[in-house]
Formats: C-alpha cells, structure tokens, sequence
C-alpha cells in the first residue's frame, strides 16, 4: 500500500545511507512502541494482567468508545470535530429503551441507532450546506441532543423489562467473546477498510488535507465531509445501544466526556487533529493505550485520581510530537 | 547589520564549507563549498531538486544542515530558526510566499516588529513607519488592504518590503519571477538593483537563465545536490549554464507547430463570459488539435475566464459548449465529467493535497477507473501514477512521496500528471510551467504538442510571452476583463501582443 499514515522515508529512492530515526518516526510508531511496552510492564507487575478474562474484559469495556473513535477518526482525518457523540450516545440509548417498551426490543434496537445517524445527518448539513465551523455546530448539537434526551426520560431512568432487548448481554457468546466485542470488532475492519481502501476513504484524505483541490478534482466536498458526520452519528448511536442492551436501561446523562476521551485516544494514536492525516490502526492503538492504562491503575491498586492526570500528559505528549514533525515540515 | 551600508562587491559576506543536507533517503546537498561576496547579487540555477531551496533554507535558517560549516560575516553560525538568521540580517522570501492572507499589508510588513506601547500595538507608530518604508523601497501599497487581495506580484513587494523592515542585509529570493508577467519581472530587477545599490547582498534563485545572465554578479550551478561551478555571470552564457545543470545540450526548446486542419471542430466554445467585474464579456473557441494561448497582464482577467470556464468560479452570464454540446460546468464535477481538465495556477492552494504522496493527488480525480465497487486497486493506481510520472519527465519513484517533500517544479509535475491523465478533450493550462526547469519545460511542451496533435485542445494561460508565442496557434490578448486581441500564428509578435496588453492599440473584438 502507499503510505496511509505518513511513514514515507522508506518510500523515498535510496540514496546512499538507511533512513536515520526520526521524529516522523518517533510520531509515526512511538505510540505502538509505547503500547508493547505498557503491556510488556504491566503483564510483569501484575499477575492479574495477562489473563484471558482480564484482557477480553477490556475489549468489551472499550466497545463504545473503540466505536465512537472509529468515527471521530473519518471526522477528523477530514478536517473536522464532532463533539455531539456522548449526546448521541446518551439520546441513542434513551430512544432504544423508549421505543423498545414502546413497540419491541428489535425496534428499539434500530430507533437507538436511526437517532444517531439522523442526528449525525443534521451534523453534516450544518457542517458543509449550513457552512459552519464543525466545533461550533457539533457543540450546539450536542446541547440540543442533550436537552431532548432530558426531556423524553424526565430525568429518569428508563428501564426495560423485556429480556430480549439484551442484545448484547454482558455474558460471553464464545470463550469469553462478548457479542459487543464482536460488534467493536467488525466496526474496526469495516472502518478501516472504508478509510484505507475505498475511493470514499482516499477522498477523505484529500478533503481534509487540501479542500480546495479535492473540489477542483472534481470530488463532492461537502458529501464526503457530511458523510464522516453521518457515520460518526451512527457509531455514537450503536455504542449507546450496546450499553444501553447490556443493562436494559439509559438515562440522559450517560456517557458523559465520551466525545472528548474518543478524541483523545485518536490524537494519542497519533492521527493529526489538523487533519488530512491518520488511520484507524492509530485509533485502535490509542483507545487500547488508554484502556491499558486505566486497567493498570486498577490492578496495582493506585488511585485513579491519577489517571486523569496521566492521560492528560500522554494527549499534552503525542500533540506536541505531532506539532514538531509538522513544524520541521514547512 | 554589521554589513557597512553602499559597500559594492567586496570580499566574502557568506561562507559555505562543505555543507551536507539529507531528507529520509534524500541526499538534498551533498559537500557543497562556496563564498557569497558581500554586496553582490548571487545566482542559484539547478535542475528540479537539485538542491537550490535547500540551500536557500539553510541560509535563512528554516531547515539546519547536517554537515560543514556556514560562516557569515566571518562568523562561523548555526541558525536554529527563521529568527535567529534574522538576528544576523538574513532572511528569505520563499518560493511559496509565506503571509497572512486575512491581515492586511501593514500587519504583515511588521509582523512581529511591530511598534508597542506597553505591549499594545501602536497603529499610528506604525504607520509613520509605513511610509518611511515606503519611500525607502518604493512601493506603495495600499497599507490596509488584506494580504491575500493583492496580486502575486504585489505580495513579492510586500515580501521585499518585509524583509527590508527587518533591516535585512542578505536576501535568498527563491523563484521570485515565477508567476510575473514579464513587465512586472522588469520591475522587480530594478527593484533588486536598488537594494543591491543600498548595500544587501542577494541571494537569486532562478529558472529563467536570461534573467540570471543579465542580473546576477555571480552564478553557482548545482545538479544533484553538488556544487558544480561558481563562477562570474559575465563568463557564462546559456548554453554554458544549461550544459552544466543538465549535463547535457539542449538545442531546441520549442517543439514545431502543428496546427489543426482548418475544419478541425470547436471543443470548446465560450459565448458572452461574465463574472463580476472581473470578466466582461467573453467569446473564445477553441478548436480540436489547437493550442490557444492566452496573453495578459496579471489581474487581466485570464485566470478567472479559465476557472469560469471550469465551474470552479460562479459565472453570471455566459453559454458554455464542449464539442458541440451545451454544458452547464456549475461545479469541477460537472466540468470534469464533460471533458475538461483544468491545470490551477497556484499548485499549494488550488492543486496539491501536500500531505499526500504523488501516487495519491495524481489518480485523485481518476479513482472512478482505478477502483472496483469503490474499493481501490492499489497496483493500477500506482501503476497509472507512475506510467503519467513518466511522460511528464518525473524521475521514476518520486510519485511515491509525500508531495510536500518535493521539490517545487517536481510539485508542478505531478500537478501535470493529475490534469492529463484521463487524456482530456480540452485542457485549460494556467501557468503550466511555472517553477519548472528547461529540461524539464522541453519535456512539458513537447507533450503538450503532442496531446494537441491527438486532438486535444489546449487553453494556455502563460506570464511568460516566449511560452505563448512558441507554443500556441492563436494568441489572444486579455486587459481588463475583455478580449483586446487576436493573432493568428505568424501575426503574433512579443511587440503586438505586449501593446495589446498594455492598452496601447485595440485590436478588433475577438472569439
Ligand atoms: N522536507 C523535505 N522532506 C524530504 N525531502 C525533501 C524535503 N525538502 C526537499 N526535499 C528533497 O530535497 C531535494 C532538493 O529539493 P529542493 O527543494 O532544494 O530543490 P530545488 O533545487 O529548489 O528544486 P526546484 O527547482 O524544483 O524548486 C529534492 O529531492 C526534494 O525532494
Ligand atoms: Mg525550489
């Protein structure tokens, strides 16, 4: 493949010497680096670590926010920011339990996730035809979304009592597996290949990179950038549905600061937030980075107040990487 | 500013001792020694990436070399930043200027000069000293006008005038002529004279070889990253200089003219063009098989009929047909779709994805045919990559890379590959050879010539009077938004069309 991710020095004619370690490079697999590491340390210091139950646990944790992040990366590698997916996450999960009590589990399923791809729809139209700032639009959305997903519950919890809304039960489907890993699983490989292989993902690239010259290439710019709304509308709201089936319930505040910690983990992947540049490998290295880390704070025991602290250094470290390989550019 | 004001050409200003540069794989400079006397205008010419901004970077401190010394003013020095340089009296204007398009001329002259009282901005402090750079330089532009308003020459000036307000004694200018028209370029040499009669040395990156035998003092050629020669410019002569950045002659530049059968058909006609002010009234045909090349002075209009035409730009009024069939290009999409190909005059804003390699820009417009259900054919798509790298004279491999990592006029190239590669019934090319070296400019105008003899139609837009006049079986003559002439080949004279385009003589209106 070409590059997708910017590794390029290997790509160049050899001209003599072997490409010396650089700061693409540091960038372009320092985070993976880091990862290994992580998981080599944590594996040594804690013997609960490296257990089939301790890591298939962290997959399934990180279903909803491994599926957001697929979709803030098609975001932002073209050029935008969606802040609207914790409301939609919250809205989804509400308008599942509603509909599912209302008419049927299997309804309710797909009401959770027709609100977030409608929502997300209303993204892209503010974004490309409405001509405004992704970060503004996505934000006043969000405070809309929140405001009605407040309104439908009253504040509440909404409960469902028939089982067969548990669509993905929090128990194993096979050795361990749980069918929202299973679902994290499949939106990883379809998100990938969407933005690595398909005509859609090259026009992505392009859209966020230059804008202008992929409208002079004759590439519908505001479909495209509508669209990577569109599918972060619908991540957001099938990770509402998958939390909101495994406890058979939702209230309107759920997942909230998922938009932000979704965005951290593709910046840390080391996906530019300018845009024009990422993969999806990145995002799935971020989310795990960060689920490694909050899994070590809990197995050793230390206080989770510092995790924050943590992760706020890692986002303050993988942007300033970031930063300097795109200084030395210009 | 150690530099003594009015010195002339006397003794070394700027030491370069076996300077070394690589990017990744790329060896950009390999030990390259020279001296840059003080007060002297220097000539840099090379090939495509044969190192010249590189060199021009290192100097102004926005990339550090590797290896070797730089000793300027006797010191030997290591500029960590732009800043540093400038600390020493050295700046650049790069090839792709680099200001602030929204702020307007006076913010960008003095940004981060500018005069504060208690850390606030004093605008009428600065514009006192506005116009004493005014009457310095001799510019005057209009001090709040934004930036990117101005025409690109203007935006030269505004550069000059920047680094004049710095106080700068060494001045890389890199490809400072690509993109003027051949009056404005006149201009811009007095201009450079003067500074050089003040005292500031020059550091002049060239592709035009006539301008750098008649400008510069001294000039070095480099190929392949290695100095060459260094040499007096009264010494050289064009072939002496094209011999050595080449290694190779090259005899002809223009290919000979082929025109098309006198009832080759219209692949494009332009009925009543208008957009704004800019455009006023339009008519042009342009027939299968001929090159119609559009002369001008900047801001005469000449771009926007081209991007009308294309449907980048809204138009107001006019009726567009290709081959004979009405269209409606009121989006690229539309344009694309019937045929038209359009060549952007500015590579960085309007052509390139610079974070994407060659491979990628180039099949962007073409991924339709390189793609099964959507999904891309990786293989085809670098194989056609590299097939159009090659016919536009790209070193083979280079397509590979990130386009921000080459050099300018290889940029140009794979913008060349992007527009051709779906063989187009009518190319508008805008600027097409703009920062391209005459190797490479043969290589260009020879396939050029030979699309126009497959039955393209070609549209050229070019600054450069000699690329119009060699290349093109009409020329027509904008000013002011209006066709003011129209010569047929034979009939078009540098004479005739220049005064044509100045106003002097209204030839008939024209299609
Ligand atoms: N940032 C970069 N990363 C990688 N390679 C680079 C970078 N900048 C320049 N190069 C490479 O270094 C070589 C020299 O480039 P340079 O821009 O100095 O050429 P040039 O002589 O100015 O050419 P042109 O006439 O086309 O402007 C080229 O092979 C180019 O691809
Ligand atoms: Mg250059």
């Amino acid at each position: 493949m070409t590059a997708h991710d910017g590794s390029y020095a290997a790509e160049a004619p050899p001209r003599g010497f072997a490409p010396r370690v650089s700061l693409d490079a540091l960038r372009d697999y320092g985070v993976l680096i880091s990862l290994v590491a992580l998981f080599v340390a944590l594996s040594i210091a804690s013997s609960a670590f490296l257990t089939q139950t301790n890591l298939l646990n962290i997959l399934d944790q990180q279903a909803d926010l491994g599926i957001i992040a697929c979709g803030a990366t098609l975001v932002i590698v073209a050029g935008g920011l969606d802040l609207s997916v914790a409301a939609i996450f919250a809205l989804a999960g509400v308008m599942a339990c509603k509909v599912a009590n209302e008419t049927g589990p299997l309804l309710g399923i797909l009401a959770g996730c027709g609100v977030g791809l409608g929502v997300g729809v209303l993204n892209g139209l503010l974004v490309t035809v409405g001509r405004m700032n992704s970060f503004i639009a996505t934000l006043a959305m969000s405070i809309i979304v929140g405001g009605v997903a407040l309104a439908v519950t009253g504040g509440s919890q909404v409960i469902v009592e028939d089982d067969s809304f548990r669509f993905f039960p929090q128990d194993a489907l096979v050795s361990g597996l749980t069918r929202a890993s299973v679902a994290l699983v499949i939106v990883v490989t379809v998100a990938w290949f969407v933005l690595a292989r398909t005509t859609f993902g090259r026009y992505v690239y392009a859209v966020g990179g230059n804008a202008e010259a992929a409208r002079l290439s004759g590439i519908r710019v505001n479909v495209v950038r509508g669209a990577t709304f569109a599918l972060s509308g619908l991540g957001a709201g099938l990770a509402g549905v998958i939390v909101a089936s495994r406890v058979s319930s939702a209230t309107a505040d759920a997942g909230a600061g998922l938009e932000l910690t979704a965005i951290a983990a593709v910046v840390i992947g080391g996906t530019s937030i300018a845009g024009g540049e990422g993969a999806i490998w990145r995002t799935v290295v971020g989310v795990l980075f960060l689920a490694l880390v909050g899994n070590g704070f809990n197995l050793l025991g230390v206080d989770p107040l510092y995790e924050r602290v943590v992760t706020g250094a890692l986002i303050v470290l993988a942007v300033s990487i970031d930063a300097w390989a795109r200084r030395r550019r210009s | 500013m150690s530099a003594p004001r009015g010195s002339t050409s006397s003794g070394p200003y700027v030491e370069l001792r076996g300077i070394s540069k690589r990017f990744g794989g790329v060896q950009a400079l390999s030990d390259v020694s020279l001296t840059i006397a003080r007060g002297s205008i220097h000539a840099l010419v090379g090939e495509n990436g044969a190192g010249k901004s590189t060199l021009g970077k290192i100097l102004a401190g926005g990339i550090q070399h590797d290896a070797g010394e730089l000793i300027v003013g006797g010191r030997a020095v290591r500029y960590r930043s732009p800043h540093d340089a400038l600390v020493d009296g050295v700046t650049i204007i790069a090839q792709e200027l680099a200001l602030v398009p929204q702020r307007t001329v006076l913010e960008n002259v003095f940004l981060g000069v500018e005069s504060r009282t208690l850390g606030v901005v004093d605008r009428r402090a600065l514009l006192r000293r506005y116009e004493r750079l005014v009457e310095r330089s001799g510019f005057a532009l209009p001090p709040s006008m934004p930036a990117g308003a101005l025409r690109l020459a203007d935006q030269q000036k505004l550069e000059i005038m920047r680094a004049i307000a710095r106080d700068a004694r060494l001045i890389v200018m890199d490809e400072p002529t690509a993109g003027l028209a051949t009056d404005e370029a006149k201009k811009l040499f007095a201009d450079i004279r003067r500074l050089q009669a003040d005292g500031v040395t020059i550091v002049y990156v060239s592709h035009f070889l006539d301008e750098v035998l008649s400008l510069a003092d001294t000039v070095t050629v480099l190929r392949d990253g290695c100095h060459v020669r260094t040499a007096p410019a009264a010494g050289e002569t064009r072939d002496s200089l094209i011999g050595s950045m080449l290694g190779r002659p090259l005899t002809t530049v223009f290919p000979p003219k082929a025109p098309p059968p006198p009832d080759a058909p219209a692949v494009l006609s332009v009925r009543g063009l208008v957009r704004g002010r800019v455009v006023r009234g339009v008519d042009l045909d342009v027939r299968a098989g001929e090159i119609v090349g559009m002369a001008g002075l900047i801001g005469s209009g000449r771009s926007e009929v081209a991007r009308a035409i294309y449907g980048a730009d809204h138009r107001d009024a006019g009726a567009i047909s290709v081959c004979g069939r009405r269209v409606d290009p009121r989006s690229p999409r539309h344009a694309a779709r019937a045929g038209i190909s359009l060549l952007p005059e500015s590579r960085k804003h309007d052509g390139l994805v610079m974070l994407r390699s060659g491979v990628e820009n180039i099949t962007l417009p073409h991924l339709d045919g390189l793609s099964r259900a959507h999904v891309v054919a990786p293989r085809r798509q670098r194989g056609a990559a590299a097939q159009m790298g090659a016919r536009v004279g790209l070193r083979a491999g280079r397509e590979r890379a990130p386009v921000f990592t080459l050099s300018g006029g290889n940029q140009q190239k794979v913008l060349f590959a992007k527009a051709l590669m779906h063989e187009p019934r009518l190319l508008i090319a805008d600027e097409p050879t703009r920062g391209v070296d005459v190797g490479a400019k043969e290589a260009i105008y020879e396939l050029i010539v030979s699309l126009a003899a497959a039955g393209m139609g070609v549209l050229l837009i070019s600054s450069e009077l000699e690329e119009v006049l060699g290349l093109a079986h009409r020329v027509l003559v904008m000013r002011e938004g209006r066709l003011v002439g129209a010569f047929a080949d034979g009939e078009a004279t540098e004479g005739n069309v220049m005064s044509a385009a100045f106003g002097a003589v209204a030839e008939g209106r024209s299609r």
